[in-house]
């Protein structure tokens, strides 16, 4: 409860957590289309290929205005996608390498030059260095107006291209044969890409940022089979792992943002691998026990009605072992004929024998014909 | 030894720890799991931290090697469930790792040497100040500890050489000969912790990358021969070191950084001017048989329809254009080359196959 | 060449000279293709043929290094709606979070222009183009719980729906059920009593004479192109096939029975 007052009332929490909600939605909705494209790496490239863009902007303009430096790191970081591409596509170098190459040659690059302004006589180069691991708590209005303005129009032009995005997403061949610049669309797709991850550099930090990419569009991806669906819960998530990651590094000292941020989705993530309805792990293997349960009780079920059917009545009695050998799950019987029991579809005549109940035999028969009914 | 010599030295013995099995990583196409070790094994050397509380201790190597092996088997395990492709779970893995690495860090051994920076971007320029002396011996303790993981590489790519090989290129024949490929990898990944934990202390995670990822490419754009592509991955993680550290030096910036930065440079200026594969190479010869195969497709043309009808329509100057779809200097180029080269002749306009010009034709035909 | 001097006629697809290229090795050389209105036609050709890639240069997937291909008399670039392709089953991502409508309305995509979102019409057509495949039932089915005949039936009802006189099909057969097979076999049909063109890659020799009209065999360049009685014989097969003679010959042999 504290804590939701303090989020009101402090001035530098409710800065702090907006702009974390905000990154976190447009990473996390963009973040949507690159796992489904497989760029789920692609983030981790830009966001590092992005610090030489921020440092550049600083030498050239001498300023630290928050646009400027969101501006250079955007276009370096656009850049360094660019020659990505080009890399795969033009020369024997494969995409995984290409990746490798950019990320770490121009995060160099940007450590050169950031150690370079650190050693320029009177440069205010204080701040640039919180780029690295993200500096929730140094975020100041007119860092959440940049994250406003620009997440805005990614969230925008998202919405506009949607049905396109969709498109190029699934099957970009037939999206050219139906007329679209399958081309255009994607650099597009990877600009706003792009800019959703210059914007939260200074928040989440250029090392950890793509994890904000992919994080929450895994864990939505679990729990929905639905684009739209997934695309707004992973905003959700974004939002929610953002803000839960910087107001509690802005709570706590000696946390950084970043890694906080990440290690919230990440529990996310977990969660939904594990728990998701239909595609979780848990539910799934509960599905397959459940499934294999219902295998074993139909085989037994059957067994039994084919031996009773060779007698008068359905109900005649028979020995364990008999089923033991005739079941396809042999050796399993007595443990599925007690399940029979307490689902009342067969009964213990003595110790050793078992006869169907009327239930029992009525869905035995509704096996079989299941089973052969269909064919003949 | 001057410091300058000792930093060139372990510079060097990075640049060669980190190419070997870079050289792996980038055939076997999994370069960001350079990426992905460098980053989580900082738990690993932080938890195998906290037991023994001595940054010095082999256990740390142990802890990060750990790390890196978990990091593997984590990745597989979601990649397994089917529920996230490979690079998702990547990329989700090693943030994760990483994270509580840093949070470790900054919580708890905010005091010792044990900083988030240096993790990050490492610092060679200090480390000769932490000195090893055994007997009359005294030299880094970093060039020591990065010897050692050298010739461990060595030894193990040595060793394991054709297991490797085979792995790498056909892993369901290895599998079939009783090598086990899931166990070479997990071995070379391991390696490739050991050698991350090694460097990461001296140049930090991220140049990890760039001296286990560029040099290698560079070298695979020189070389088929795996022996040789190891050699000369050697040789340019040399270069690059060297350079990067020279560069450091005129411009007073970061040594690691600067090293990246001139792998980078290294790699680019052997993507251009690489004589089979360069882009400038491949550039000229892809003129040149285009050339050709205009001229071959010519050649072709007027064959299937020598002595046909539509012969008169189809063999005209003008119609290539407008058929073929050429534009007219492309077109022009190639009746000029079949021309001086008496593979045909020209009649007003109409094109027709010498003697030889159909000799070429049905050898083009049959040999494509 | 039987028919390439007919220029009154306006072929169906009409493709002349087609060249195609991968890094300077030729996959397709001088090929010719006239294909009238309302057939059916297989291509056929050992793998490494360039079949797809013809199909993917006629709608310009692929650069081709020359020719030209006009659909109806017009160049493909005038007027896309006329041809719907329907592509291999394993080109895409079924894992992809979207259900069996969703899909099968992407088809009206380009018709719908920038912007505009699918409405109730489109829903409508989707759906009724999903009865002709009789996947009806399925369309609120999530794309990754359909087998390989399904997923195939869900691709020709997005070709469907585009309105188009001429399909593009590659390996439609492939690996798909019995019933699937029937299903595409009667959907053929009824395309070619509207008067549809629809070109197939074909892997199944044995079938091509009771499902297509038309076939051309292609091994990179046209082996021969005709009606099927005509065209699909055993020398030319042998042309397309090479050295597999004891295959070609198995082939005839059960089509003779």
């Amino acid at each position: 409860m504290d804590l939701l007052v303090d989020l009101f009332n402090d001035y530098t929490l409710r800065t702090v957590a907006l702009g974390a909600a905000l990154l976190g939605i447009s990473s996390g909705a963009l973040g949507g289309f690159a796992l489904l494209r497989r760029q789920s790496l692609l983030g981790d490239a830009i966001s590092h290929a992005a610090l030489p863009g921020i440092a550049l902007a600083f030498l050239l303009t001498g300023s630290k205005s928050p646009l400027v430096l969101v501006l250079g790191a955007g276009v370096v970081g656009w850049f360094g996608s660019v020659l990505i591409a080009a890399l795969t596509r033009r020369t024997p170098i494969t995409y995984d390498t290409s990746l490798g190459i950019l990320l770490s040659v121009f995060f160099g690059f940007g450590l050169v030059l950031l150690t370079f302004i650190q050693r320029m006589p009177n440069a205010n180069q204080a701040g640039l260095d919180s780029f690295l691991f993200g500096q929730a708590a140094a975020l100041m209005q007119r860092d959440i107006m940049v994250i406003v303005g620009i997440g805005s129009v990614v969230l925008l032009i998202t919405v506009l291209f949607w049905k396109e995005f969709k498109l190029i997403s699934f099957d970009p061949d037939v999206a050219q044969t139906l007329g679209f610049p399958v081309r255009a669309l994607e650099h597009l797709l990877t600009a706003l890409l792009v800019a959703a991850i210059v914007i939260g550099l200074q928040t989440v930090g250029v090392v950890l940022m793509s994890a904000m990419i992919i994080a929450p569009a895994a864990a939505a991806r679990q729990w929905t089979d639905r684009l739209g669906v997934m695309i707004v819960l992973a905003a959700i998530i974004g939002a929610v792992s953002g803000v839960g990651g910087a107001v509690s590094s802005s709570l706590v000292p000696n946390l950084p943002t970043g890694p906080i941020i990440v290690v919230v989705a990440s529990i996310i993530v977990l969660i939904s691998l594990l728990f998701a309805l239909r595609r979780g792990f848990v539910f799934r293997k509960v599905r397959e026990w459940k499934s294999g349960r219902a295998l074993r009780v139909d085989a037994v079920l059957v067994d039994l009605y084919t031996l009773a059917s060779q007698h008068e009545t359905a109900g005649y009695p028979h020995s364990e072992r008999v089923l033991n050998v005739m079941s396809t799950m042999s050796g399993t019987a007595r443990r599925t004929l007690k399940l029979l029991e307490t689902l009342e579809l067969a009964r213990p005549i003595d110790a050793e024998r078992w006869a169907l109940t009327s239930e029992g035999e009525e869905r035995a028969r509704r096996v079989i014909d299941r089973q052969f009914g269909g064919r003949s | 030894m001057s410091a300058s010599i000792e930093i060139q030295l372990i510079a060097v013995t990075v640049a060669v720890a980190c190419a070997l099995p870079g050289v792996y990583l980038v055939l076997r196409q999994l370069a960001m799991m350079s990426d992905a070790i460098s980053h989580a094994i900082l738990p690993g050397i932080v938890i195998a931290f906290f037991l023994t509380e001595d940054l010095g201790s082999p256990l740390l190597i142990v802890g990060a090697a750990l790390a890196g092996v978990l990091t593997v088997a984590l990745v597989e395990v979601l990649r397994k469930t089917g529920l996230l492709k490979e690079d998702a779970a990547i990329g989700i893995v090693f943030p994760a790792l990483f994270s509580v690495g840093v949070i470790l860090i900054a919580r708890y051994a905010g005091d010792v040497h044990l900083d988030v920076d240096a993790v990050l971007l490492g610092e060679l320029a200090f480390a000769p100040f932490d000195r090893l002396v055994v007997g009359i011996l005294d030299i880094p303790k970093s060039l020591a500890v990065m010897g050692v993981i050298l010739i461990l590489n060595v030894v193990f790519i040595t060793l394991f050489y054709k297991e490797l090989k085979l792995a790498t290129f056909d892993k369901a024949l290895a599998a079939s000969l009783g090598f086990a490929p899931a166990v070479i990898h997990y071995a070379l990944m391991g390696l490739v912790s050991v050698t991350a934990v090694g460097a990461f202390d001296a140049v930090g995670s991220i140049l990890v990358v760039a001296l286990m990822v560029a040099p290698p490419a560079a070298a695979y754009m020189l070389t088929d021969r795996l022996r040789t592509m190891l050699v000369l991955s050697a040789a340019l993680g040399i270069v690059s070191a060297l350079s990067g550290y020279w560069m450091a030096r005129m411009l007073d910036a970061s040594i690691a950084g600067s090293m990246a930065t001139m792998a980078g440079v290294v790699f680019g200026i052997v993507l251009a001017f690489a004589p089979d594969r360069g882009l400038v190479s491949m550039a000229r010869r892809q003129s040149r048989q285009r050339r050709a195969f205009a001229r071959d497709m010519l050649l072709i043309h007027l064959y299937h329809h020598e002595g046909l009808p539509e012969a008169r329509r189809e063999c005209r100057e003008g119609h290539l254009q407008e058929h073929l779809q050429w534009d007219p200097e492309f077109a022009s180029t190639a009746v000029k080359t079949a021309l001086k080269q008496d593979l045909m002749i020209s009649q007003e306009g109409f094109l027709s196959l010498t003697e030889s010009g159909r000799q070429h034709a049905q050898h083009a035909l049959v040999h494509i | 060449m039987t028919s390439s001097d007919q220029n009154g006629q306006d072929w169906a697809v009409d493709v002349r000279d087609l060249t195609v290229a991968y890094r300077e090795k030729p996959v397709l050389w001088d090929v010719d293709l006239q294909v009238p209105d309302g057939v059916l036609m297989a291509i056929v050709g050992p793998n490494g043929a360039g079949k797809t890639t013809l199909i993917k240069a006629i709608l310009e997937l692929v650069p081709s290094a020359a020719g030209s291909v006009l659909i109806h008399g017009q160049t493909y670039q005038k007027d896309r709606s006329r041809i719907a392709y329907v592509p291999q089953r394993g080109s895409v991502d079924w894992d992809f979070p979207t259900n069996v409508l969703d899909v099968v309305t992407m088809g009206m995509y380009g018709s719908l222009g920038w912007f505009r979102r699918p409405g109730s019409k489109e829903r409508e057509r989707a759906l009724k183009a999903l009865a002709e495949v009789g996947m009806e039932s399925f369309a609120d089915r999530q794309i990754s719980q359909l087998s390989g005949g399904q997923q195939q039936r869900v691709f020709l009802a997005r070709a469907l729906v585009q309105d188009a006189d001429v399909f593009l099909m590659d390996e439609p057969f492939q690996g798909v059920d019995a019933t699937t097979e029937r299903a595409i076999v009667d959907l053929l049909r009824s395309l070619r009593k509207r008067g549809k063109t629809v070109i197939v890659v074909h892997h199944d020799l044995q079938t091509v004479p009771e499902y297509f009209d038309q076939v051309l065999l292609l091994n990179v360049r046209r082996i021969a192109a005709g009606p099927v009685e005509e065209v699909f014989t055993e020398d030319n097969l042998r042309a397309t096939y090479g050295g597999r003679v004891a295959f070609v010959s198995a082939v005839l042999a059960r089509r003779d029975d």
